[in-house]
Formats: C-alpha cells, sequence, structure tokens
C-alpha cells in the first residue's frame, strides 16, 4: 500500500488528475448553469459524444485544432437549444426529452462518423493539443509541471471556474438566472424573460459540454471511439448534486472524482493482487453513488427544477 | 403568433393516432440522413422493411429482438407510472443476464432450469432497482442520477466477471460459459430462433396491463404517480409503493436478460444488450405508458434495429441510422403528447 502513497505525490500523478478533471469540470459548470436556470439537461452524454466527434471530423478535415474546438461549441450550442426547445418552450418532461436528446446525438455522432470516415481497421486519429508549458509558473517545483505544463484547453478549463462563480453570482444576467431557477413567477413579475433566460442558460451550458466532448478527443484521445464518453456526462450529473449547484463546489467535486479515477488507474496499474481491473473502473461511479448519499441530506436543488414555466398558467 | 391553449377533452381517435403520427414524423425526420448517405430515400425504407417484416422468418428475427424491449418497456411503463424514474432498465437486464447465466449452468431437468432461471433473473433485476429507490426513499437521492451510474457499476461487474473467473479458459475470449443444453430455451417453430421466452413477453404485457388497471397495487401505483399528497393523504404508503413499484419493474427489466441468455445467446457477453434497457424508455413512452401498446411500440423498434442492418448492407447507409430513429422516434412523440393536453391556438395580429 506504501507504493500507492508514494504515487500519489508524484508530479504525473498530479498531472493525470488535472487531466481527468478537465472534461468533468467543463460538463459540470455546463449542467451547473442549465440547472441553476431549472432545466435538468440528460442530454450531456449524447451532447458531449456528438460534440467530440464534430470536433474531432472538422480537425481532421481542416488542420485546425482551434476550428475543430470552434465546431465543438456550436454543436453544444445547437444541441442546447434543442433541448431547451422542448423542455422549456414546450414544457415537456425534462427527464424523458435528455434521455431522447442523448439516443438522438449519440446515434447521430455514430451514423456521421460512419457515413464520413467509413468502416476502418485503423479509427484515424489527428495530431490533437500539445502541452503549453507557461513560462515561470511551470518552473515551481510539483505544482509547475503539473498544473502549468499542460493542454491550452486545461488552461480555459482553470479560468472557466472563476469565470463561471463570477457569472452566476455577480452579473446581472447570473442573477437572472438564479431567479428564474428558483422562483420563475417572481422573476417574471419582476420584467425578467423566463424562457428567453432558461434558453439562455442551457444553450451556455451546451458550449461547456461542447468543450468537454472536444477535450476528450482532441486532447485526451486524439481519435473518436465508441468509448470516448463513456459515461462521463452522467457523472458530472452527479458531480452537479455533489457540488450543490455551486461553480467552485461542482469544479472540486471534479477534482475529487478525477482524484478517485486516478487512484484507480493506478491502482490497475500497479497491478494490484488479482483483483481484475473492472473492479477499480466500478470504484469512481461507486463513489459518486455513495458521495450523493451522504451529500443530498443537505444539497437544496434549485425549486424550479424540473418544473417548466407557462406565464398563462397558475 | 400561435399559442398553446388547454384542451377541455382529448378525442379517443387522438390518442391511437398519435404514436403512429410521431413514428411518421420520425421516417420523414430520418429519410434526411438517408438521402444525405446517398441512398433512395423509398429504396431503403422498403429494404427495412422487408428485411423485419416482409416474410415470415423476418417476422420471427424480429419478435426475437422485440421480446426484451417488450421485458424493458414494460419496467419503464410501470416504474414511470410511480414517478420512480428508472433509467437503470439496462443494468437491471444485465444483472438478470448474469444472474440466470449462474442458474442455467447447473445441471437439473429442463423446465426446473428455466424456472429458476427465471426466478433469478428477476430477482437480480429487482435487487439492482431497489437501490436507487431505496436511495431516494432513505436519503432523497435522485433517483434517475443513481439509475443511470449503477448501469456502468452493473456492466462494470459484468465485465470482471467474464474477464476473470468466467473466461473462456479455451479460447480466452471474454465469454461466460454456456448454459446447459437443456435450460435452452424450446425453439417454437422449426428453423427459426423464435424461442419460448418471446411468448413469456407477449403475455407479461396484459398481465402487468391488468396488474395496473384492476388491482390494488396497480390503483396505488397510479395514485402515487399523479399525486403523491393525495396518495399519502388517502392513507397510501408511498415509500412503500415506491419500493414495491422498483421490485416490479426491475424484475421485468431482469426477465429481458434472462430470455437473451436462455432464447438467444445461451451464455454472457459484453454486447448481451445493443441498449435495450434506454430503448425500453423509447418503447414506455410510444407506447404511452400503456403496457399493451407496449408490444406494438417494442416490435416497430425491433423491425427498425433488424431492418437497419440488411439495409446498410444493400444501400450502404449506415446501420447506426436505427439509434438515430429511436431518438427522433421518442423526440417526436413527446412533442405528439403535448397535443393530448393542448391544441395550437392561432392568435392573430388583427384581435
Amino acid at each position: 500500500m506504501s507504493a500507492v502513497f508514494e504515487q500519489i505525490f508524484q508530479v504525473g500523478f498530479l498531472a493525470a488528475i488535472i487531466r481527468i478533471a478537465t472534461p468533468l469540470a467543463f460538463a459540470t459548470l455546463g449542467e451547473m448553469f442549465s440547472e441553476r436556470a431549472g432545466v435538468l439537461n440528460l442530454g450531456i452524454e449524447g451532447i458531449m459524444l456528438l460534440c467530440a466527434m464534430t470536433g474531432f471530423t472538422a480537425t481532421s478535415l481542416s488542420g485546425s485544432l482551434w476550428l475543430g474546438v470552434l465546431a465543438a461549441v456550436l454543436t453544444g450550442m445547437l444541441m442546447g437549444a434543442l433541448h431547451a426547445l422542448f423542455t422549456v418552450a414546450l414544457g415537456l418532461s425534462q427527464h424523458v426529452c435528455g434521455i431522447g436528446v442523448t439516443l438522438f446525438s449519440s446515434g447521430l455522432a455514430y451514423f456521421l462518423y460512419r457515413l464520413i470516415f467509413g468502416q476502418q481497421s485503423v479509427p484515424p486519429s489527428i495530431k490533437g493539443f500539445q502541452t503549453l508549458p507557461i513560462p515561470v509558473l511551470s518552473d515551481i517545483p510539483v505544482l509547475g509541471p503539473a498544473v502549468f505544463n499542460q493542454f491550452a484547453l486545461v488552461y480555459i478549463a482553470i479560468i472557466a471556474i472563476p469565470l463561471a462563480a463570477f457569472v452566476l453570482y455577480r452579473t446581472p444576467w447570473g442573477l437572472s438566472v438564479r431567479m428564474v431557477g428558483e422562483n420563475p413567477r417572481a422573476a417574471d413579475s419582476a420584467g425578467v424573460s423566463v424562457i428567453a433566460t432558461r434558453f439562455q442558460a442551457v444553450i451556455l451550458g451546451g458550449a461547456l459540454m461542447g468543450l468537454a466532448g472536444a477535450f476528450l478527443s482532441m486532447a485526451q484521445f486524439n481519435a473518436f471511439t465508441f468509448g470516448v464518453v463513456s459515461g462521463r456526462g452522467w457523472v458530472a450529473i452527479a458531480l452537479v448534486v455533489f457540488g450543490r449547484w455551486d461553480p467552485w463546489r461542482s469544479a472540486g467535486a471534479a477534482l475529487l472524482f478525477a482524484f478517485v479515477d486516478a487512484l484507480q488507474l493506478r491502482m490497475q496499474a500497479s497491478g494490484l493482487g488479482h483483483i481484475p481491473y473492472e473492479a477499480f473502473l466500478m470504484l469512481p461511479f461507486i463513489f459518486t453513488i455513495v458521495a450523493m448519499a451522504v451529500m443530498s441530506r443537505n444539497a437544496v436543488a434549485p425549486s424550479a427544477l424540473l418544473k417548466p414555466f407557462r406565464r398563462e398558467e397558475r | 403568433m400561435f399559442r398553446l391553449e388547454v384542451r377541455t377533452s382529448t378525442p379517443a381517435w387522438f390518442n391511437l393516432a398519435l404514436p403512429l403520427l410521431a413514428i411518421a414524423a420520425t421516417l420523414v425526420l430520418c429519410s434526411g440522413l438517408i438521402a444525405l448517405a446517398g441512398a433512395g430515400v423509398l429504396e431503403s425504407y422498403g429494404v427495412m422493411f422487408a428485411a423485419s417484416l416482409g416474410d415470415s422468418y423476418a417476422i420471427t428475427e424480429t419478435l426475437v429482438r422485440a421480446a426484451p424491449m417488450i421485458f424493458t418497456g414494460l419496467a419503464v411503463a410501470v416504474a414511470f407510472r410511480a414517478k420512480f424514474w428508472n433509467i437503470g432498465a439496462e443494468g437491471q437486464l444485465l444483472a438478470g443476464a448474469v444472474a440466470s447465466c449462474f442458474v442455467g449452468a447447473i445441471p437439473m431437468p429442463g423446465p426446473l432450469a428455466m424456472l429458476l432461471m427465471a426466478v433469478a433473473g428477476a430477482a437480480a433485476g429487482a435487487a439492482v432497482a431497489l437501490v436507487p429507490a431505496t436511495l431516494r426513499v432513505k436519503f432523497k437521492v435522485d433517483d434517475v442520477v443513481s439509475s443511470l451510474l449503477l448501469n456502468s457499476v452493473i456492466y462494470y461487474a459484468l465485465m470482471a466477471l467474464i474477464e476473470g473467473p468466467w473466461k473462456d479458459s479455451f479460447s480466452g475470449y471474454p465469454i461466460s460459459p454456456p448454459i446447459e443444453d437443456s435450460a435452452n430455451f424450446p425453439v417454437l417453430i422449426e428453423g427459426t430462433r423464435l424461442h419460448l421466452g418471446v411468448i413469456v413477453a407477449l403475455i407479461a404485457a396484459p398481465l402487468i396491463w391488468f396488474l395496473i388497471a384492476r388491482t390494488t397495487l396497480g390503483f396505488r401505483i397510479r395514485v402515487t404517480g399523479e399525486n403523491p399528497e393525495a396518495a399519502r393523504y388517502g392513507g397510501i404508503h408511498v415509500e412503500r409503493v415506491l419500493l414495491s413499484t422498483a421490485l416490479l419493474s426491475g424484475a421485468l427489466a431482469g426477465l429481458a436478460g434472462v430470455g437473451e441468455v436462455g432464447g438467444v445467446h445461451f451464455q454472457v457477453m459484453s454486447d448481451i444488450s445493443p441498449g435495450y434497457g434506454y430503448s425500453g424508455i423509447v418503447v414506455a413512452m410510444l407506447a404511452r405508458l400503456n403496457p399493451l401498446g407496449v408490444v406494438p411500440a417494442a416490435i416497430f423498434l425491433a423491425a427498425v434495429m433488424t431492418g437497419a442492418e440488411a439495409m446498410s448492407r444493400a444501400t450502404g447507409v449506415p446501420a447506426f441510422l436505427s439509434d438515430v430513429i429511436q431518438g427522433t422516434a421518442l423526440l417526436a412523440m413527446l412533442v405528439a403528447l403535448l397535443f393530448t393536453a393542448y391544441r395550437i391556438r392561432r392568435v392573430g395580429a388583427a384581435r
């Protein structure tokens, strides 16, 4: 066991945690904005997959990584708008629509990928994001190489966390989002358009989910495979609950999950006894369920979450 | 401008026409993708239809695929009726498959083996479904999230089994040992794969309909789903109803796994379910949570799945079109459902 503990404090391990946390942080922040406005987005798993596909494809065809990121973000916004159309404009069940969006977008992702690239024995890959050391900061011992010698998208994620907190708590728009998520009727009387604000929040959430998808296919794996998202979207939904719908806590939850995930990867690699590696793969999911049970006692969801708003109805 | 207006009553023909409308809209929407793939739309749908319902063999193949979706569709319909948001039918199916494979590998008389397989599979599915229900009742954990996450847990547990103790030591493939030949479900029509489990699925639908529509438990499930406050006021123990619903729902999803092991694969592998648990949600919604409607809805999706493969071979349109059709059908049905409660009224500018 002591060998495991030694590894925890290695640079490589810290860097791995940050890399695992990055797509989760994007996805969790995206889901959080949506839920803060009162809309649960279960489409996240499929949206991330579709964005991973469009980002990869755009880069593969154009040769530009940032064009790929742009494509992924636009795809995310489009799918967010689709989910908002069903749940906000039409007021349909958020649970079922989200599953519908996930089924639709994952089907579409595989369909279009196969259409564009055909069936190949070796899946096509791209030269993805390379690490970008930040001068001076990356020379700090341990922390420097782990945090400041990363992909550009990691830095964007690190900036996105305080930015999300600022937007949510310090801007008029953030106030509107929180109002329509807590008390849409009061927001409506105060002159805030519930429908428009919810649309904007879900679309912003989709953009962040797009960044999450782009990170997976363009920085982490540099290819689009069937397992590229593999439940990370569902985990993000749990992390929002675990992070109590707050940007800082949500990002913290993503880091904690990434720690557990990186730990299970290390334990797998160190070949602990003869425990099958799938037992370790289960670990983060079990951890999340247990953590939710512990946290849910005092977790307070936005009051209007899951409740559609129609002005003319009482 | 248009706006939605609450309907005072819904015409009866409307309820029947809605799923058909949704399906028609889906096929029209997805024809764009077929055209994008450079194939003829009518030709492609024609191949799909011929390969899934065109002759008697195709029909039996479609029914074999429909059976697990009838079970998962019933599982979801029952759960959603009580507003127990069971998104975990996939994991419950896998648990049922594993448990029935354990039992089926034990040598014993065939009928006894099949019965015990069903019992074990149903019990395993029910046990899995009990977890999110208990977490919701005891700890107020959102059942959507916990049942979803459990799917991954069960999947990895299955993988651990077939990569570990169950691994085929001869071939090295991650596949469980096969069940006993005597435990294989009997084939009903020689030369097809139509097995006993398909009939059980077809019988289960009216039984579950009876349970929901005509029994006390069914009444409690419906009232709990429609208005938990009123249910509580009326002396219904809402928590207990949720737990019973979870047991019933999980058992049904578990039976979907039993049928796949006993009637189709005779062993467990990693891709034993191509997402039948999630398809169950589509089936249940197309059926408007009515157990009787689950049968045609499952047959429709099964036909799409069987047909898509043939279409892909014949026209080169990727078979993933069937996944897109599923997702689109679910969304189209949801929009269609809107019109049972509302109608569109034109609000003239000259009002």
